[in-house]
């Protein structure tokens, strides 16, 4: 049976991982590669990379530590962060990438999503997505730039469009919900994987175990988070066993 | 020393970053001279059976690939790299496959909800005892990711099948050819442990 997915998310700047300084058992607490070998290690599933400065100026030292990552890490992983063009994708892949996470060239550009997966496969095209409520309470909009501009696109056109164009995957980030440990937005989670045939990754929100369970519940096929595990307030291994034990399929 | 056939598929960095953490000599190769004088060979994939096998032909690999597993040379067929040994696939009508293994490459169904492809861990029932799964518990996870599935003719080679809406044939092995169609070198400990068997074996025969 096909498994649900736990996702832990790194962040990177300048070719150092920028949480996870209180990981244990480690020797250089930054170093992309051993971080997400570790987590290979606790049992995750996959690994998200964001790269939260990259640019073309960047680039090389982003293919560095992908290249790193793809030596010692033998799970499938994302890297998403100042991918514009589909000869990013190339080099990014060709350094071992599984999937590249696009969002805000997405928005700008949403042939970049159809060419992508022209080239390279719909499984490789993950479309990020930050969502925020309207104003008025109805629905969400999506946000570009990190979360800074807000599109006034509404979130589900948006997410049934990056699926008609090609996307294998959505990565959807709830912006009200991210850093407050309160739970996913699972009426968000629901509005999105019901409309899309794509699995949906969710972002944002969880602090217990509970959480996860509900974002499943709510259509997700995979959960992400971060500071979570970095700093072991939840191990991965537990949240299996805890999703296992109320009937989730997860891999132990 | 092992040859992964080179046909600008998209996986052949991560066999060959697999196969180089578990200590093996391997060369990302082309050249029919080198791949028929290798101790075993990698076939990897990720993408479409018709641009695959064009690209095979074009590369001038088919026979090759033929020749290598007429001699008995251990073949290992990974992913998109299971499906082109057998005879077509719905995914390219009109397109013949290398035709080694006897069996059809049939669309994932996508009703009953089933979301196609399959990506992510999927687990394995081992209807026998293959040998490349030598220390592997039945039941043990491995990452797939494809839209299209195997149907052997020969239930007699299927030596792996995991369960998405269909019986899917995961592995398959007849004499030294052995396939997969999920990704070990993504499958972490289970599927190094994978690679490290069909490696041993190269060493055995050499």
């Amino acid at each position: 049976m096909l498994t649900k997915r736990v996702i832990p998310c790194l962040d990177v700047k300048d070719g150092r991982v920028v949480k996870g300084i209180n990981f244990l058992n480690l020797r250089d607490a930054g170093d992309p590669a051993e971080v997400s070998s570790a987590y290979d290690k606790a049992g995750a599933d996959e690994v998200v990379f964001l790269d939260i400065n990259a640019s073309s100026d960047s680039r090389s030292t982003q293919l560095e530590w992908v290249r790193q990552v793809a030596s010692t890490l033998f799970i499938p992983f994302t890297v998403g962060g100042g991918v514009r063009t589909v000869d990013d994708f190339r080099d990014i892949l060709r350094e071992g990438a599984d999937k590249i996470a696009i969002n805000s060239a997405a928005i700008m550009n949403p042939q970049l999503i159809s060419d992508a997966a022209d080239k390279f496969g719909s499984q490789c095209v993950v479309v990020a997505i930050d969502a925020k409520k309207r104003k008025d309470g109805d629905g969400w909009t999506i946000y570009k730039n990190g979360g800074r501009v807000d599109m006034e696109k509404d979130l589900v056109e948006w997410a049934m469009e990056a699926e008609r164009r090609g996307a294998g995957e959505i990565l959807l980030t709830s912006m009200d919900c991210d850093g407050t440990k309160a739970g996913y937005d699972l009426a968000q989670l629901r509005a999105v994987s019901s409309v899309v045939r794509i699995p949906v990754i969710a972002s944002g929100g969880a602090g217990t175990k509970e959480h996860f369970y509900d974002a499943i519940e709510a259509g997700a096929e995979a959960v992400l988070a971060a500071s979570l595990f970095h700093y072991k307030e939840l191990e991965i291994r537990d949240l299996k066993e805890y999703l296992r034990g109320r009937g989730v399929a997860v891999r132990l | 020393m092992i040859s992964i056939i080179d046909y600008d598929a998209g996986n052949i960095k991560s066999v060959e970053k697999a196969l180089q953490f578990l200590g093996a000599e391997a060369v990302v190769t082309r050249n029919p001279e080198t791949i028929l004088s290798s101790d075993g060979v990698i076939l990897p994939g990720v993408g479409a059976f018709g641009d695959a096998m064009g690209r095979l032909r074009s590369y001038g690999l088919e026979e090759v690939l033929q020749d290598v597993t007429k001699r008995g040379i251990p073949f290992l067929g990974i992913c998109l790299g299971l499906q082109l040994l057998f005879e077509d696939s719905e995914e390219s009508p009109g397109v013949k496959g290398l035709g080694i293994l006897k069996g059809h490459i049939r669309r994932i169904p996508s009703d009953g909800g089933l979301k196609v492809p399959q990506i992510g861990w999927n687990s394995l029932s081992f209807p026998k005892k293959g040998t490349l799964f030598e220390g592997i518990p039945e039941g043990s996870f491995v990452y797939f990711v494809h839209s299209y599935y195997l149907q052997a003719e020969d239930p007699g080679i299927v030596v792996a099948t995991t369960e998405y809406g269909v019986t899917i044939h995961a592995a398959v092995e007849q004499g030294n050819v052995f396939a997969m169609q999920y990704q070990p070198e993504k499958s972490s400990d289970n599927g190094l442990a994978m690679l490290r068997n069909f490696v041993n074996l190269t060493r055995k025969d050499a």
